[in-house]
């Protein structure tokens, strides 16, 4: 982290407005990620993780705190950091290669047709897609979904990569055959990520710095440094040090899964209440 | 139920194709004979099972009088109709009925729709103004547009442009409702991709909503068409001296019950025909939806 870092999170916080008053979903969140690190944000689900990666992405505003990519701030969405969500986000109305090339049409990445097609075609390739140009997307499965949302947010040359659970959705297979892709698109291109995910295992196999957060609000409960070396390969996940992290891992992530669990259940309680407070008010 | 199943097996087939490079949909090229033979014979199976339907009704209609359960002078053959309706062609000029309904539901249509698409659109996109006009939309939407039609002559007369006053209230309506109840449901993650792809607010107008929009735009289309036909005839019925409305009601004086049946066999086909050529071009325009029409 001696150059100067692509990411600065210092002292974010968000709160949303809910029935019940105020709703602390992120709090106090530092962190600061270098360039062509890849860093996992890990916890457990409906923690904030997500609000953290939007906040990031320029999608959501901190209500306090200060976001800063390549030391401005995070005002806005914005072509230099490209975006991969859970739920693929491919248009429907588009052809594979057009969905490719959608932000390449776009005024603020825009250039030449030729020029669009080569890049277009290049991550056709590179993502296994040959012979789906054509294609709409209702014909593809999950994993092929997942690889033309990876290759148009490639295309648009963006530096730093935010990636919402990405492969969540994916069976085992495809899961690990799109982190291989991935980890090798990675290797020629040199990207710097930020990966949101609840599987230790996928963030112990493709980062550099595991982030565990706690229970919502989320914050920073410990950083961990990866210490395999790059590149890597499925053989990692054999290694005695890569089980016994991935083990001590999954202690602190379940603990703080077990206290969002104590979570939702007083929220269910406190969704509840005013229900049965209004019924009694109407009889 | 036949015809969407029908239908989507025909899509899937034509994305088929197109996935298929240089091949283009609708033109598979046969060139085994054995491919054409079945192909043919697909063909005449899917016309067969369409046309099924109605020679059921058909038949039922032919064995109606000899169940004696119905006054044979007041119900017609289906031969006596075709006759009449033949009769009504050549000697009556229904072919000027037919063009004059014809030309009052597209004139009120088309008013409608292109009033009822951008208002549709707003009244779904911006919370505050769905909130403000939901029920006054409701209101009138649910006011059967029969009922204004004596306001409506009052205010208008009973020449054209009182029916196709009609026929706007109907189209706007119908329309304004299913548009924005389909905007509503847009999902807004296609807005948030586009957005971290660098678009600008009118890129995300241009490039996302209006794709998304326009299959909302085309059922708007045909649910407003229906109810135009409806809202047209009676219109006809109570005011006018063409159209098919004016036919049925002219008939209906002179006792020609072979004439009503005509006429009302001639709005259904008619309406069926509209019908169908917006579900070809919804078919052609939204190739890409898992369903043509919803």
């Amino acid at each position: 982290m001696t150059a100067a870092p692509r990411l600065v999170l210092d002292t974010v916080c968000k709160e949303f407005a809910a029935p019940s008053g105020v709703l602390p979903v992120v709090s106090d969140v530092s962190l600061t990620v270098g360039d062509g690190e890849f860093v996992s944000i890990i916890g457990p689900s409906g923690c904030g993780k997500t609000t953290i990666l939007n906040m990031i992405a320029g999608l959501e505003r901190p209500t306090s705190g200060t976001l800063l990519v390549d030391g401005r701030p995070i005002t806005r969405p914005g072509a230099d950091r490209g975006v991969i969500f859970q739920d693929y986000g491919v248009f429907p109305w588009l052809t594979v290669k057009d969905n490719i090339a959608f932000g390449l049409t776009l005024r603020a990445n825009r250039m030449p047709k030729r020029e669009r097609e080569r890049i277009a075609t290049r991550y056709i390739e590179l993502m296994g897609l040959t012979g789906f140009e054509h294609a709409y997307p209702k014909t593809l499965s999950g994993g092929m979904k997942q690889r033309v949302a990876l290759a148009r947010a490639y295309a648009i040359k963006s530096s730093i990569f935010l990636m919402d659970e990405p492969f969540g959705a994916l069976d085992a297979q495809a899961r690990s055959a799109m982190q291989n892709l991935l980890l090798e698109v990675l290797r020629s291109e040199g990207k710097t990520v930020v990966l949101v995910t609840h599987s230790v295992e996928e963030a112990l196999y493709l980062s550099t710095r595991i982030v565990v957060v706690t229970a919502r609000p989320a914050r920073v409960r410990t950083i961990v440094d990866v210490p395999f070396e790059h590149p890597r390969d499925e053989e990692l996940h054999r290694s005695r040090r890569f089980v016994e992290l991935q083990y001590e891992l999954r202690e602190v992530v379940m603990r703080e899964y077990a206290t969002q669990a104590r979570l939702r259940g007083e929220d269910v309680r406190a969704a509840g209440s005013p229900m049965t407070h209004r019924e009694e008010t109407r009889a | 139920m036949t015809n969407d199943a029908l239908a989507r097996v025909a899509v899937t087939r034509e994305t088929a194709d197109r996935s298929r490079p240089g091949s283009r949909p609708g033109s598979r090229p046969g060139s085994r004979p054995g491919g054409v033979a079945r192909k043919a014979w697909q063909l005449a199976l899917h016309a067969g099972l369409r046309a099924l339907p109605w020679l059921i009704v058909l038949f039922l209609w032919y064995l109606l009088p000899a169940t004696g359960l119905v006054n044979t002078a007041l119900v017609p053959t289906p031969w006596q109709v075709l006759v009449k309706f033949y009769e009504q062609l050549t000697t009556n000029r229904l072919w000027l009925d037919m063009y004059m309904s014809l030309q009052r539901v597209t004139l009120g249509l088309a008013c409608g729709i292109v009033l009822a698409v951008p208002i549709g659109f707003l009244l779904g996109w911006y919370r505050p103004a769905r909130t403000l006009f939901d029920p006054l939309v409701n209101f009138f939407r649910s006011l059967p547009p029969i009922a204004l039609i004596p306001l409506v002559i009052v205010y208008f007369g009973i020449d054209e442009l009182a029916k196709v006053v009609m026929l706007f209230y109907a189209a706007f309506f119908s329309g304004v409702i299913v548009m924005y109840e389909g905007i509503v449901q847009t999902n807004p993650l296609f807005i948030r991709v586009a957005r971290t792809l660098g678009a600008t607010d009118d890129e995300i107008f241009r490039r996302i909503i209006i794709p998304l929009a326009l299959p909302h735009v085309l059922t708007a289309l045909r649910v407003a068409l229906g109810v135009s036909w409806a809202t047209l005839v009676a219109s006809e019925l109570i005011a006018a001296q063409r159209g098919l409305g004016a036919v049925i009601q002219n008939a209906s004086n002179y006792f020609q019950i072979d004439t009503i049946y005509a006429g009302i066999i001639c709005i259904g086909l008619l309406a069926l025909l509209m019908d169908r050529c917006l579900r070809v071009i919804a078919a052609r325009l939204l190739q890409w939806q898992e369903r043509i029409v919803p």
